[in-house]
């Protein structure tokens, strides 16, 4: 027996191609030398799948489809000169396709053995993506309607340097040696006919003609030679390497404030509403910043609530604001119910809108016009400092030029 | 970096997740984007040692549990309709006895709902989550510090219990920016990890005096190792139902139930008759109100849940003691009152509970 194998009797029934694949897997890694700890073998769910316990290399049983992707984490996590095997069906190939294409795209080390035999045989001779036109199954006893899917051809075009088809006859252990041998994605689709199914659905089918018929074409094809994905570990710095706010101005808060900030997209309502609060803190304050937008990036409404406070701040959300700065109509649309409900507090406005129904004081400025619609949320906060004092505007001016966004903004005029 | 001094910052918590993960030997991030979880994506690509954004969901699962038979400690970052796609990879994680992290934010639901809208209503997706109700340990956060201390908490069980285990937070709690002193944070000790060293054959699911079976990685050149997400023995061989896979079956619910830390706060007040429970992003919004009500002379205790599954007998026991409980959490349901008491809530518990928002104080203070 191999030293591959621990069991010789396999699980398949008898005339099942399936033997045939363990066979020449066996022969090719014995004609490359590998040792048994230097393979690892991963199965897909299916009638191929259950053999794990035969052989004496590394196994992993994984799900139905996955095993590609499965091995594919293997692969990623182990040195060039571990050998990782899929077995997987064409049922499984069919489900994980999209595996398939992805790892013969990143062009992982790993060789897929697709164990072709043109349905699902474990759950009962179900066609697959695989079955081939006018091919008989439990589902389609009158020939299955649909063309299959030509999986070396696919794999190639994804970038796979390595891809073969064989008729499941005989000696085929040299074109899987090949595939084992070659470091990067491989695949070697194998076609059989299942003996439960498959025979018994087209009783008058031999396999080469059946290959022959489906236009499944034998042969091995090479791709251009590309790197093979392997992730090394690399050193990274510190995610707390920030600079610390620097302290050095006092605010005359003694309570908390609420701030909402409301905008449009991509006018900077974020990131104004992030300086605002470092400058609270440089203030000797607490804050929280909160934001809220639609799932779409640069269009709609852009809004950030600011709490400031003297105490330590639990709980950031904000009922009522104290202050709603609004400068542009996607962020009064977006607040205006919140702004209906004010029964007291300041809300300030860009000229540019009309003024909603409040019980706010409201207070009108000229943000957009004065700084420009992508800085209009900046010199809208500035604006409102100045007024409520609540921070020294300084404090917020040189916290903005302290930011990657100082070098670009002219702050002279502000 | 050892901060003694005041290091002020504006952090949010996904940062913090990403370095304590980094920090306690994480060494693989398998990512994808979805909102609101792409932000831890995005300091994880920077900071692991090996970061790979995976093409979709399912391959994110598949590529974690590869990396963690090899000898990684990965870890991935969801919200429900990534995680919804993850839950078979997930339950093959845990029959393997892999060990990983998920970190799951939750956002509003049901199905894709409101990615930008923060909630709490993923718990009871989690109990059950797991075919056949084997629990899958859960630890939630309730603050940025939490955001520190967790995820090396949670990675140590991953290794302790070879399981996969969840981390539950939120959208809220890892966007908002809030005003923090890095130097308060205390320095993270490294996951402690042994793989099997003894003589073989080496069976990877025997559990020997132990609960946990011993690790070792595929691939390694001393021992053949055998892993499977279907029923199987010992030593990793696929069985229909005999006696030898069924308690190794049993075993994974044990392990966890036996071994999963206890992690709550309980602040107690002397003779307080109301007790406030609650867990995730509403831990904050009990604060202040417990907060206010002291200042009023109002004595009220607090329970802050941090492991949620296996829910803890000790939460009832804690509850028993007043004769006013409130349970808040940001769900329609109270799905954590349903945990703990199915549809027949207590005359002395009250819910408070609220979708789309986040629970304020008030409402927990009126609740009392």
């Amino acid at each position: 027996m191999s030293r591959f194998l621990v069991k010789s009797e396999l699980p398949y029934c008898k005339g099942c191609g399936h033997h045939l694949v363990v066979r020449n897997t066996v022969k090719a890694l014995e004609a490359l030398g590998a040792s048994p700890l230097d393979v690892v073998l991963v199965t897909d769910i299916g009638c191929h799948g259950i053999v794990d316990g035969n052989f004496a290399t590394h196994t992993v049983h994984g799900l139905h489809g996955r095993s590609v992707a499965l091995a594919a984490g293997i692969a990623m996590g182990l040195p060039p000169e571990k050998k990782v095997i899929v077995y997987i069906g064409d049922g499984g190939a069919t489900i994980g396709l999209q595996h398939i294409l992805e790892a013969a795209r990143m062009n992982v080390d790993l060789t897929v053995v697709v164990h072709n035999n043109m349905l699902y045989g474990m759950t009962g001779g179900q066609p697959s993506g695989l079955t081939p036109p006018g091919f008989r199954t439990v589902l389609t006893p009158h020939g299955y309607p649909l063309p299959h899917h030509d999986l070396p051809r696919l794999v190639l075009d994804a970038g796979a340097p390595f891809a073969a088809r064989v008729v499941g006859l005989g000696d085929f252990s040299d074109v899987l040696r090949q595939a084992l041998e070659r470091e990067g994605f491989a695949l070697v689709e194998v076609l059989e006919i299942c003996v439960s199914y498959g025979v018994k659905m087209n009783p008058d089918l031999r396999l080469k003609e059946l290959a022959q018929e489906a236009g499944y074409e034998p042969g091995v094809w090479t791709g251009p030679p590309r790197p093979v994905f392997r992730p090394s570990r690399r050193e990274t710095p510190s995610l707390l390497e920030i600079p610390a706010v620097p302290a050095g101005y006092s605010s005359p808060l003694e309570g908390r404030m609420a701030l909402i900030l409301a905008g449009s997209a991509g006018e900077g309502v974020q990131q104004a509403a992030e300086l605002l609060a470092q400058a609270a803190m440089a203030a000797g304050l607490y804050a929280t910043k909160k934001g809220s937008y639609p799932v779409t990036v640069g269009v709609g409404f852009s809004t950030a609530e600011i709490l400031l406070s003297r105490t330590p701040i639990f709980y950031h959300g904000v009922p009522q604001p104290d202050v709603m700065v609004v400068t542009s109509a996607d962020g009064l649309a977006n607040q205006r119910e919140r702004i209906r409900r004010m029964t007291g507090g300041i809300l300030w406005l860009d000229g540019s809108l009309p003024v909603p129904e409040t019980g706010a004081e409201v207070r009108v400025a000229d943000f957009r016009g004065r700084a420009g619609a992508r800085n209009a949320a900046l010199y809208a906060l500035l604006t409102v400092l100045r007024e409520i004092g609540v921070i020294p505007p300084e404090a917020f001016l040189e916290t903005v030029r302290a930011s990657p966004i100082g070098r670009h903004i002219d702050l002279s005029g502000w | 970096m050892t901060l003694t001094d005041s290091h002020p910052v504006l952090t949010d918590g996904s940062r913090l997740i990403a370095e304590a993960c980094v920090r306690a030997r994480a060494d693989a991030y398998v990512g994808y984007p979805i909102t609101p979880a792409s932000l831890i994506f995005f300091y994880a690509s920077r900071r692991f040692p090996v970061a790979l954004p995976a093409p979709d969901e399912i391959t994110a699962l598949q590529w974690m549990a590869g990396l963690s038979a090899a000898g990684y400690l990965p870890v991935s970052a969801t919200s429900f309709p990534g995680f919804a796609l993850m839950v078979e990879s997930v339950n093959m994680a845990y029959m393997m006895e892999l060990p990983m992290l998920l970190i799951l934010v939750q956002r509003l639901g049901p199905a894709t709902g409101t990615a930008t809208a923060g909630a709490q209503g993923d718990l009871l997706l989690l109990n059950g989550l797991v075919s056949g109700g084997y629990p899958l340990p859960v630890l939630c956060i309730s603050d940025l510090e939490d955001c520190w201390l967790l995820p090396p908490v949670a990675l140590q069980m991953a290794v302790d219990l070879r399981t996969p285990v969840v981390l539950l937070t939120s959208k809220e709690m890892v966007m908002t920016q809030e005003s923090f002193d890095l130097a308060r944070l205390p320095e993270i000790t490294p996951v402690r990890r042994t793989f099997y060293h003894g003589p073989g054959p080496y069976c990877t699911y025997n559990p020997g005096d132990d609960l946990v079976p011993p690790f070792l990685p595929v691939g390694n050149d001393r021992h053949q190792v055998r892993l499977n997400a279907s029923t199987h023995d010992r030593c990793g061989i696929i069985q229909h139902t005999s006696d030898e896979a069924m308690a190794n079956t049993r075993r994974l619910q044990a392990k966890v139930e036996a071994r999963t830390p206890l992690l709550y706060h309980l602040d107690e007040q002397e003779d307080a008759r109301m007790l406030v429970v609650t867990y995730g992003i509403t831990s904050g919004a009990a604060r202040e109100a417990i907060m206010t009500l002291r200042a009023q002379g109002v004595p009220v205790s607090l329970l802050i849940a941090r492991t949620l599954l296996p829910i803890p007998a000790v939460y009832l026991e804690i509850m028993d003691r007043y004769p006013r409980v409130v349970i808040a959490e940001e769900n329609y349901q109270g799905q954590l009152a349903h945990l703990l008491f199915g549809r027949r809530l207590p005359s002395h518990i009250r819910t408070v509970t609220a979708i789309g928002r986040m629970i304020r104080p008030d409402e927990i203070i009126r609740s009392l």
